[in-house]
């Protein structure tokens, strides 16, 4: 089966994007299922069984989602195997996490609405893409496009960039062509993900919620914020 | 690399099929510094004939058509190049969306295309841009803060000046509160390949060319001929009687009543 990461901050249009490029998969003869990693609800099952895809939408709840995807992997594949294409969207909401596995083809979404200094904060997310999708390209200048692109390849100098419009289709004819080329894999188990997932496991990952530093414990960093502010007025 | 492409001489569209899969009658060929006008109404076939300029169709789409640099089909290479970069857009429906300031962010564009003088190729940019404008602005202003007509023609400016893709699309940008007739000029001097789809007359017989869409395909190819011409210069005085009758509105003016011409 092909496994797809589809990774992107909320809103960006990964949904649209999917259920669009797998319309055009489906019509090319590859069958489809989707499952969504989120936090804490989601109705995106009801646009994807509209569109006949089948989905499966799990829930990370208290945990971050991107490690609950990590920790479901095996399963999610087991799901889906009896498609010949699966694509796993998830939510990557704190912008450090990389969902993206060696040897599977990795996809990044991004809007073009987030600022020219988007593609340097979102991180290996992008950085790790084989293919970039940069949606809402419709609402912005030619210029904020090109930049934007000049930017996305000075992090990532050899992902595939497509500009698509999830809401139009347009361009998802073309991804679905390049994610048909993805790699085939008879299991994900003692596959790598491309970037480690970042530390965790303080107080506040068990529920704490005092504030305070005699309530922390475990994995905790203190930032450094400079000389301390005087009062200037 | 990318720079090929400053060689184009000619970009060909293969005729393909329209929604009924009848053959259209010709290839369609542009080339840089022609303006062509796309006519038809919505769902008549535009867009897709804009997305197989966009995607370099290459008989993989519903339409069949193929395109063509040069009179040849691009190798692999070039397609991974150049797709996604070929066209560059104008439409009614574009914001900028950065908080800069202007002169900062043409800057940052033409930085970002490794034009060796930034700084000089950023003011000619404004200098354009401000003939095109209604009112005048500065490279300090900020984005956000431009009316309609300044970001529309900073975009025109910009794109004509900066924009590396070979071919301009236009679309539906008759409100835009430019100076047309300029903005055309322009364009049409960045020896590009521009492409209007549009409802508005002077434009369509502003273009050397117009293709009129019909049931997804090209259905027809005109030439613009003398008679149009002069028809476009009547409706461009006509234009012009309307912008001055707004302007005077505008500034608290009445406007003049000019003679009907005798005959």
């Amino acid at each position: 089966m092909r496994l797809i990461t589809v990774a992107g901050p909320p809103s960006c249009g990964k949904t649209s994007l999917i259920i669009k490029t797998c319309t055009h998969l489906m019509a090319g003869g590859l069958s489809c299922a989707v499952v969504k990693f989120d936090c804490l609800q989601s109705q995106d099952d009801v646009a994807y069984t509209a569109a006949n895809i089948p989905v499966s939408v799990v829930l990370s709840g208290g945990l971050c989602p991107d490690h609950y995807f990590a920790t479901n992997l095996e399963e999610a594949f087991a799901w889906a195997s009896g498609a010949q294409c699966c694509i796993i969207e998830t939510a990557g909401l704190c912008n450090r996490c990389s969902p993206h596995i060696k040897g599977l083809m990795a996809v990044c979404v991004i809007d073009n609405l987030m600022g020219i200094e988007a593609p340097k904060k979102i991180g290996p997310m992008l950085q790790m893409a084989d293919l970039i999708a940069v949606t809402k390209g419709d609402l912005v200048s030619q210029a904020e496009r090109e930049v934007y692109r000049h930017r996305i390849r000075q992090m990532n100098r050899r992902a595939v960039i497509r500009q698509v419009n999830g809401l139009t289709g347009q361009g998802c004819r073309d991804l679905a062509a390049i994610m048909a080329e993805a790699p085939s894999v008879e299991s994900v188990t003692d596959m790598k993900l491309r970037f480690s997932m970042p530390a965790a496991i303080c107080s506040y990952c068990l529920s704490e919620r005092r504030i305070g530093a005699k309530y922390q414990k475990g994995n905790v960093k203190k930032a450094s914020f400079g000389k301390t502010v005087c009062n200037t007025i | 690399m990318q720079h090929d492409l400053t060689l184009l001489t000619s970009l060909t569209v293969t005729a393909g099929r329209d929604k009924s899969g009848t053959e259209e009658a010709e290839d369609v060929v542009f080339r840089p510094g022609e303006i062509s006008a796309l006519l038809g109404p919505t769902g008549s076939g535009k867009s897709r004939f804009l997305s197989d300029i966009e995607s370099m169709a290459n008989g993989d789409t519903p339409t069949g058509r193929k395109l063509l640099l040069n009179g040849v089909e691009p190798d692999s290479d070039e397609r991974f190049s150049l797709q996604g970069t070929l066209v560059a857009q104008l439409s009614q429906n574009m914001n900028f969306v950065l908080d800069m300031r202007v002169g900062d962010f043409i800057f940052t564009h033409a930085e970002s295309r490794g034009v060796s003088d930034a700084r000089e190729a950023a003011l000619r940019v404004m200098e354009e841009a401000n003939r095109l404008a209604g009112e005048p602005f500065h490279p300090e202003n900020h984005l956000a803060q431009l009316s309609g007509g300044q970001s529309r023609a900073l975009m025109i400016a910009d794109t004509a000046l900066l924009s590396w893709s070979p071919v301009i699309l236009i679309d539906e940008i008759e409100n835009a509160g430019v100076d047309k007739r300029r903005a055309l000029e322009l364009l049409v001097k960045s020896d590009k390949i521009i492409v209007i789809a549009t409802h508005d007359p002077v434009l369509a017989l502003s273009a050397d060319r117009r293709l009129v869409f019909q049931n997804g395909g090209v259905k027809g190819s005109f030439q613009r001929t003398g008679r149009e011409e002069e028809l476009l210069g009547e409706l461009l005085e006509m234009e012009l009687k309307f912008s001055r009758v707004r302007e005077a509105l505008r500034s608290g003016v009445a406007p003049v009543l000019e003679p009907v011409h005798p005959g």
